[in-house]
């Protein structure tokens, strides 16, 4: 589903991403986890399409289709889904008329009907029973006021309406108690189907108990270093980056 | 004097009404002489250093004629806002009855065209016309207090609340270049009366005309009036307004100024807080494009204690439209426990637009809460960003964060057909993604 290939990117001049390369197939769930600095964030957005981010070399290709050359809003009409880090607050756009634009811009470019008031809102309802999110918050400004767990919690839930191919989750865990931790995990777990593939990111690993990984990749210095099984991020909670870090710096490559 | 004026003056005078009472000639012909002493606004004039209203004087000023051919109400209809309302219409700032709906006589409401109620002598017209707006500060309140030509008489008895709003329509149609329409308009709401009024100008001609138009509202003890502005005027338009509010003990007044057309246009928008416990909401709105310059001049003059203002101004400029907002709050020295908030956002949507803002307050009472805010920026990359992230095309994402941040001062509007019109508007204005 998604190719990325020796992928190097990054802001004002100065590189991030060096040669990343990452392969994520359909009905997968990867995990990309790595020290503050690594380049997770920027991965996340320069898949999203930031136009902050210059992608420098490399290519990246979403069910054969250059993604590099995509806008935004085709990327997310394509199927790629990006939970904010940090969810933008836009005062004055109503939530619900925003999500329902979002998602009739989806579904026509799927070739689908557009959904009238009444087909969004039962829709709507559903959803927000999975994500345990309070259905007045949708009648509010896009994320205006909203607490962190309700904004990310809020992501989860465009995710879900969406129904994208491939969710970009980053760092969704941060600001959460464990409790939201659990809601927000159960919601991506009910979403998980053999046709979508999800890309986690996240600095520590307690989400990964929640969302089960089917491959863990570690980012260091703007590449993978090293990917595994579940068990690595196991091993990475127990013994902290520094020993991956060292093993980079032994091996002599950035 | 200068000549130009003179010249101006001469053909003002000419058309002066016939048959007024003595009391408003002698005002008449004070205001002349003080607009002759003020002279016309140039830029060197602190109140005018942003807005420069020189090419008025290179039209050929006059004032404007009865149509030939009389305006049809299939003409105004584009232009009633969905209002089912009473209403007044003057067409180049002549009284329209034939376009006019007035109350049914025994109405609480009362509705008339000035020049009429001067003919039947109405003792509250003799008692408060242009006792209001100040003819010794600015040229055009002084001009047209010396020149206007008709305009509008509301009146509410005491007590009572309007069954329905009223609007009174301002239609420029004449096609002549320097066309000048100078109008009046009294609104009196007596103690505890309870009025909205809509109050718009449009154009059906995109000749240069003229239009200084001056509006006293006097509101009694705890009346409430909501006034509406809606300026529509066509691009090469200039629309100099005054709105000069007096407010008795615990009255409320709504004010807000809505203004999209014209190429120069400035609004006075001014209250005299004359007592005890009264609140003044003053919004605005301001959309610009092309070459456009639109100017707010506010002043909340709080004379008394205990009372309340809040100005909430929002502008929108795009292409080298330029904005100004002058805001003053004046506390005098008895006003106590005033609690005074103004806040001015800008919205620039072009390198080359351009907003003047400035605060401006004077505060001599001790024990007050004033507070004001302006800024200044343009659309939220991020925002358009996290719109885009979610299949959201870039100009209409542009366009959900305008109407957006223009919605949130329409939304303040407590008239509801017109808040629905202004918002259509709104959609077609920036159907493009530009203002």
């Amino acid at each position: 589903m998604l190719e990325i290939c020796n992928l190097c990117a990054g802001v004002d001049g100065k590189p991030i991403l060096k040669n990343l390369n990452l392969q994520v197939k359909a009905g997968e769930v990867h995990a990309i986890m790595g020290p503050n600095g690594s380049g997770k964030s920027t991965l996340a957005q320069v898949l999203a399409g930031r136009s902050d981010y210059e992608v420098t070399g490399g290519s990246v290709s979403f069910n054969g289709v250059n993604l590099l050359e995509m806008k935004p809003e085709d990327r997310a009409r394509a199927g790629v889904f990006l939970a904010f880090q940090y969810p933008v607050e836009i005062p004055g756009v109503n939530s619900t008329s925003f999500l329902k634009a979002a998602l009739n811009e989806c579904r026509k470019a799927r070739g689908e009907e557009e959904l009238d008031a009444m087909e969004f809102l039962s829709l709507v309802k559903k959803k927000t029973k999975l994500l345990e999110l309070d259905q007045s918050l949708l009648s509010r400004s896009v994320n205006e006021g909203f607490s962190g767990g309700e904004k990310k919690r809020n992501e989860v839930f465009q995710m879900a309406v969406l129904e994208p191919k491939l969710a970009i989750l980053d760092e969704t865990d941060s600001g959460l108690d464990i409790d939201a931790l659990k809601v927000v995990a159960g919601g991506v777990n009910k979403l998980r189907r053999p046709d979508n593939a999800a890309l986690v990111i996240t600095h520590y690993q307690r989400l990964l108990n929640y969302i089960v990984p089917d491959i863990v990749h570690v980012l260091v210095q703007g590449r993978i270093v090293k990917s595994g099984g579940k068990e690595l991020a196991m091993e990475l909670e127990e013994r902290g980056y520094d020993w991956i870090l060292e093993t980079v710096a032994a091996n002599g490559k950035p | 004097m200068s000549d130009s004026l003179k010249i101006v003056f001469d053909s003002f005078a000419n058309a002066d009404a016939n048959g007024l009472p003595h009391w408003l000639r002698t005002i008449r012909g004070a205001a002349r002489v003080s607009a002759g002493q003020l002279g016309f606004p140039t830029v060197q004039h602190e109140e005018w250093r942003f807005t420069n209203m020189a090419p008025i004087l290179q039209l050929p000023l006059h004032p404007a004629e009865k149509l030939k051919e009389p305006l049809t109400s299939e003409d105004i209809a584009p232009f009633i806002l969905g209002l089912d309302a009473y209403r007044l219409v003057f067409v180049d700032g002549h009284f329209c009855a034939n376009l006019s709906s007035l109350p049914e006589p025994g109405n609480d409401l009362q509705l008339g065209n000035l020049m009429g109620e001067l003919a039947r002598h109405r003792p509250e017209v003799e008692e408060h016309l242009t006792l209001y707006a100040d003819t010794n500060a600015n040229f055009f309140t002084a001009l047209n207090t010396a020149f206007f030509q008709d305009g509008a008489f509301v009146f509410l008895a005491a007590g009572r609340t309007a069954d329905k709003p009223v609007h009174l329509l301002f239609v420029g149609a004449s096609e002549q270049p320097g066309a000048t329409s100078l109008s009046r308009n009294l609104i009196l709401a007596q103690r505890g009366a309870c009025l909205k009024v809509v109050e718009s100008h449009i154009s059906l001609s995109d000749a240069p005309r003229v239009t200084d138009t001056v509006t006293e509202l006097i509101l009694g003890p705890e009346a409430q009036v909501e006034h509406c502005k809606v300026q529509q005027e066509s691009a090469r338009a200039f629309h100099v307004a005054t709105i000069q509010a007096s407010q008795g003990r615990d009255s409320q007044w709504t004010s807000h100024s809505i203004a999209a057309g014209a190429r120069v246009a400035r609004n006075q928008i001014q209250t005299v807080l004359a007592a005890e416990g009264a609140g003044a909401i003053l919004n605005g709105l301001y959309l610009g494009d092309a070459e456009q310059l639109i100017d707010h001049h506010t002043v909340v003059d709080h004379a008394k204690p205990h009372c309340e203002s809040h100005e909430f101004y929002h502008g929108i400029l795009a292409d080298r439209a330029h904005g100004v907002f002058n805001g003053k709050i004046f506390v005098r020295q008895d006003a106590q426990k005033t609690n005074a908030k103004q806040t001015n956002r800008n919205l620039l949507l072009s390198d080359d637009a351009m907003i003047d803002t400035k605060p401006q307050l004077e505060i001599l009472a001790d024990d007050v809460k004033c507070t004001h805010g302006a800024t200044v920026g343009q659309l939220n990359d991020e925002a358009i960003f996290y719109l885009r992230s979610r299949g959201i095309g870039l100009e209409q994402a542009r366009r959900m964060l305008i109407r957006a941040f223009a919605n949130d001062v329409i939304e303040r509007i407590g008239i509801e057909p017109v808040r629905t019109r202004l918002e259509q508007m709104l959609e077609q204005r920036f159907a493009t993604g530009e203002v």
